[in-house]
C-alpha cells in the first residue's frame, strides 16, 4: 500500500491538491531519513519550523534552515523545546502549516504542547527521532521507547494519530501523511522515527508535485456573526480561521464551549473530551495503515514497526527457510492502534512475537487485542542497538509447532 | 422603571472591545487588571488600528484572563508560553500586530527564558506585564517580583529571595520600548500602550497593580482603594531613569515613567536582510514587506 493511494483512501472526499512545486525535490536522491523528513515537509507544504538542537534529529532541521529560505519558509532556532512546540502552534493559527523535530529528552519537554494542540484543535507535526532513554539516554542511539510516551504523555485523555517509518523513502512519505492527517483531523500528529532510520541513507524518489496529494487546511466560509470555532462537522472535526481574517475568536486551552468561551463544567468536559476522543476513534478503521508479509498461512505473527521491521523481516525469512509459517505485521499507522485486525489474526495464529527497541510497549497493546487467545511474546531490547534476527528468530521457533520444527 | 433607566445613556466607549457576554469577569472587587483592559482598549480605540490585525496573546493566571474578555482574535495559552506562541503568529504573518498580556508569574517566572530571548531578538511584541508581586489564581504565592519580606502564602514568615527589576531585566535583555505605570495611573497607561501599539520591536510595559484579596490581605495593606493610594503617595515619575536603580521594596517607591524608547532592527528585518544579502536573488523572502528591495 503505497502512501498516496493510502491518502486518497482516507480522506473521506474531502478536498485535495497538488503539491507546491516549490517545496518539491522531485528526482531520485540517496538521502538519510533525517534529510527525506525534511523534504517530506516542504512537498506537504510546510514553510515553517521551529527546533531546538538534539541529536539525532537536528540534521532535519539543519537541512530546513538551508532550503526554507529558497522556498519562502522561515526556521526558528527557539530557546527550547517547550518554545519550539508552541511557536509552531503560533505559525499554524497565523495560517502556515508548520512541525518540530526532536528526540527523547526534548519531546518530554514538549508534552504540554501535545495537550494544547489536543485541546484547541491545532493542526501540526511532531518529528520524534527516537534514541535510548530515559533521561539523556543515548544521545546518538537507537530506541523505541518513546511509542508509549506519543500516545499518553500529555496529561488528561487524549486521541492522537502517530506513524513510524521504516526507511528514508518512508520518512518522506509519512511525513507527507502527517501532515494531511493532522488537517483531516485537526489533531497534533507524529512521525516516529528512530536514530537507525534517521542516520541510514537509501535512494528516495520524490515525485513530480502533481502526483503528491496534500489536504489543505480547512477554512471557514461562513462570516464572522456565523462561525462558531468548535462547531463541528459530521466527522466531528471543526473549521478553522486564520488570525488577522478579522473573526475575533477566541482559543483557549481551557475546557470550552462551541464559541471557543472557557466553559469550567462537567457538561461541557463531557462534550469537548468526548468529541476530541470520537473524531480519531470513530475513524480508526480509516487511518490506520500496516504492511503484511507472508501473513495468509502464518501461525506465528511477528509484530514490528520501524527499523525493528527490517530486522524482523529476515527473523520472517529464516523461519521460512526452515519451514515454519511465519508472517510480519508491520504497523505503519501506529497510533490508532490496529486492533481489528489483530483480532482477527487471533483466530489463526498460533503465536504472537512482539519485538521493539524498549522494553515492552506496543506489546500491550498487541496482548490487549489478541485478548488471551493466543501467547503474546516480547523480543525486548534496551535501546542502543537494534536486534539480531536470531533473537525474534528463537522465539519464532520458541512457539512454532513442535512437529514442523522437528520435520 | 425607573427614572434613571429612561435618561439616554452614552454608550460606553470600550464597550466594542470587550465580550459583554462572558461577564461578570473573574477578577475580585479591588484588582487592578480590569483597570489596565479599560486603558488597553482606549488605547486601541486611539490607535485607529485595524483591529482584524491585532491580536492578544496570553498565557495562565488571573492577567492571562484578559485574551478571554477582549472582542478580539485573543489565544490563551499555557503557562509561561505566550511570548514563543506570538513569535510564532509574528513571523508566520508579520502583517499582524501581537500584544502578549500575561501576569509577572507567567512572564518571568515560568515564562522568564522566552522574555529574555524574546527581547534579545527584538521580536515585534508588545508585551504588557501586570505586575501584582503574586500569584493571584493559585492563592497568593510567592513569584519572582513579590518584594523582600512581604508575606505570601508560601513565604509566610515574609519573602527571602531578591525579586527582578522587570524594567532592567527587560532593557538588559534587549528591549527598545520599557516603562512603567501602575494601575493608578489610567492616563499614563493609556497613552503608554498607544506608543508601544505604533512602536516597532519588542515593547515591554509593567503595570504595578493591586491584588487586595491575596498580596494586600496577608500583608495588611487594606482594601483595593488603600493600594490605589499607596501607588499615588509612593510613585516617583522619572522619565528616562536608570532602570537598574528601579527595584521595587516592600511598600517602597515606585520609580514609573517611560525608561528605554530606542530603535533597533526587529528580528524579521535582520533575518530578511541576512538572507536577501547572502542568498540575492534565491531567496524567496518571507511574508510581510520586511524584504529589502
Amino acid at each position: 500500500m503505497d502512501s498516496k493511494a493510502k491518502v486518497l483512501a482516507v480522506r473521506q472526499g474531502r478536498y485535495c491538491v497538488q503539491a507546491d512545486p516549490a517545496g518539491v525535490l522531485t528526482g531520485t536522491h540517496f538521502l538519510d531519513g533525517d534529510q527525506a523528513c525534511c523534504e517530506g515537509a516542504l512537498a506537504a507544504g510546510c514553510r515553517f519550523a521551529a527546533g531546538y538542537p538534539i541529536t539525532p534529529s537536528t540534521e532535519i532541521v539543519e537541512r530546513f534552515a538551508q532550503r526554507a529560505p529558497l522556498v519562502g519558509g522561515i526556521f526558528l532556532q527557539m530557546e527550547d523545546e517547550l518554545a519550539s512546540s508552541i511557536a509552531i502552534a503560533g505559525a499554524v493559527w497565523a495560517g502556515a502549516k508548520a512541525f518540530t523535530v526532536t528526540s527523547g529528552p526534548g519531546f518530554s519537554l514538549m508534552m504540554e504542547h501535545i495537550g494544547f494542540a489536543v485541546m484547541t484543535e491545532t493542526p501540526l507535526v511532531i518529528v520524534d527521532v527516537q534514541r535510548g532513554g530515559p533521561s539523556t539516554g543515548l544521545p546518538t542511539l537507537p530506541g523505541q521507547a518513546d511509542m508509549m510516551q506519543a500516545r499518553w504523555g500529555s496529561h488528561g485523555d487524549y486521541e492522537i494519530i502517530a506513524l513510524s517509518p521504516n526507511s528514508p523513502q518512508e520518512c518522506f512519505d509519512l511525513t507527507i501523511d502527517a501532515f494531511n492527517l493532522a488537517e483531516q483531523y485537526r489533531v497534533p500528529v507524529f512521525l516516529m522515527m528512530d536514530e537507525c532510520v534517521g542516520h541510514m541513507t537509501e535512494k528516495v524518489v520524490i515525485p513530480p508535485p502533481g502526483e503528491i496529494e496534500i489536504v489543505p487546511r480547512r477554512y471557514t466560509s461562513l462570516p464572522p456573526s456565523q462561525y462558531l470555532p468548535y462547531r463541528a462537522d459530521a466527522h466531528g472535526v471543526p473549521e478553522m480561521v486564520r488570525a488577522g481574517d478579522g473573526y475575533p475568536i477566541h482559543i483557549t486551552g481551557l475546557t470550552h464551549d462551541e464559541r471557543g468561551y472557557p466553559a469550567t463544567n462537567y457538561q461541557a468536559q463531557e462534550q469537548l473530551v468526548r468529541r476530541l476522543i470520537n473524531k480519531i476513534r470513530q475513524h480508526t478503521d480509516e487511518i490506520v495503515r500496516y504492511e503484511e508479509t507472508t501473513l495468509d498461512d502464518a501461525e506465528i505473527v511477528v509484530v514490528a514497526y520501524g527499523i525493528t521491521a527490517r530486522v524482523a523481516m529476515q527473523a520472517v525469512q529464516m523461519a521460512r527457510e526452515r519451514g515454519i509459517a511465519a508472517g510480519l505485521l508491520r504497523p505503519i499507522v501506529v497510533w490508532p492502534f490496529l486492533e481489528k485486525r489483530l483480532r482477527e489474526l487471533a483466530n489463526q495464529a498460533r503465536a504472537f512475537v512482539v519485538a521493539e527497541i524498549n522494553c515492552g510497549q506496543i506489546v500491550q497493546e498487541v496482548e490487549r487485542a489478541v485478548s488471551g487467545r493466543a501467547p503474546v511474546v516480547l523480543v525486548p531490547g534496551a535501546g542502543g542497538a537494534v536486534h539480531h534476527p536470531e533473537e525474534i528468530l528463537e522465539a519464532i521457533l520458541t512457539h512454532a509447532s513442535t512437529r514442523e520444527v522437528l520435520r | 422603571m425607573s427614572v434613571l433607566a429612561e435618561v439616554p445613556l452614552a454608550p460606553n466607549p470600550v464597550e466594542a472591545f470587550i465580550r459583554s457576554e462572558r461577564i461578570p469577569h473573574v477578577w475580585c472587587p479591588g484588582c487592578g487588571i480590569g483597570t489596565t483592559v479599560n486603558c488597553f482598549s482606549r488605547a486601541l480605540l486611539q490607535s485607529r488600528l485595524n483591529l482584524e490585525r491585532v491580536v492578544v496573546v496570553s498565557g495562565i493566571g488571573c492577567t492571562g484572563r484578559v485574551a478571554g474578555y477582549l472582542q478580539l482574535t485573543s489565544f490563551h495559552t499555557t503557562h509561561g508560553r505566550a511570548i514563543p506562541f506570538a513569535t510564532g503568529l509574528k513571523v508566520a504573518n508579520p502583517e499582524l500586530t501581537v500584544v502578549v498580556y500575561s501576569g509577572d508569574g507567567d512572564l518571568v517566572s515560568i515564562g522568564g527564558n522566552h522574555f529574555i530571548h524574546a527581547a534579545r531578538r527584538n521580536q515585534d511584541l508588545k508585551v504588557i506585564c501586570v505586575n501584582n508581586f503574586t500569584y493571584g489564581m493559585t492563592g497568593g504565592q510567592v513569584t519572582p517580583t513579590t518584594p523582600l519580606s512581604a508575606i505570601s502564602s508560601t513565604t509566610p514568615y515574609g519573602c527571602f529571595e531578591e525579586p527582578f527589576n522587570l524594567p532592567f531585566l527587560a532593557e538588559s535583555a534587549g528591549a527598545t520600548y520599557v516603562a512603567r505605570w501602575t494601575s493608578y495611573h489610567v492616563r499614563q497607561l493609556t497613552h503608554a500602550m498607544g506608543e508601544m501599539l505604533r512602536k516597532k520591536g519588542f515593547s515591554f510595559l509593567e503595570i504595578i497593580s493591586g491584588c487586595p484579596t491575596l498580596y494586600g490581605r496577608r500583608n495588611r495593606l487594606g482594601d483595593g482603594l488603600d493600594e490605589m493610594k499607596y501607588f499615588k503617595d509612593k510613585s516617583v515619575v522619572q522619565h528616562g531613569a536608570n532602570t537598574k536603580e528601579a527595584g521595587i521594596g516592600f511598600q517602597g517607591p515606585i520609580v514609573v515613567g517611560k525608561f528605554v524608547d530606542i530603535e533597533r532592527p526587529v528580528f524579521l528585518e535582520q533575518m530578511n536582510q541576512q538572507l536577501a544579502r547572502t542568498l540575492d536573488a534565491q531567496y524567496a523572502g518571507c511574508v510581510g514587506d520586511y524584504v529589502p528591495s
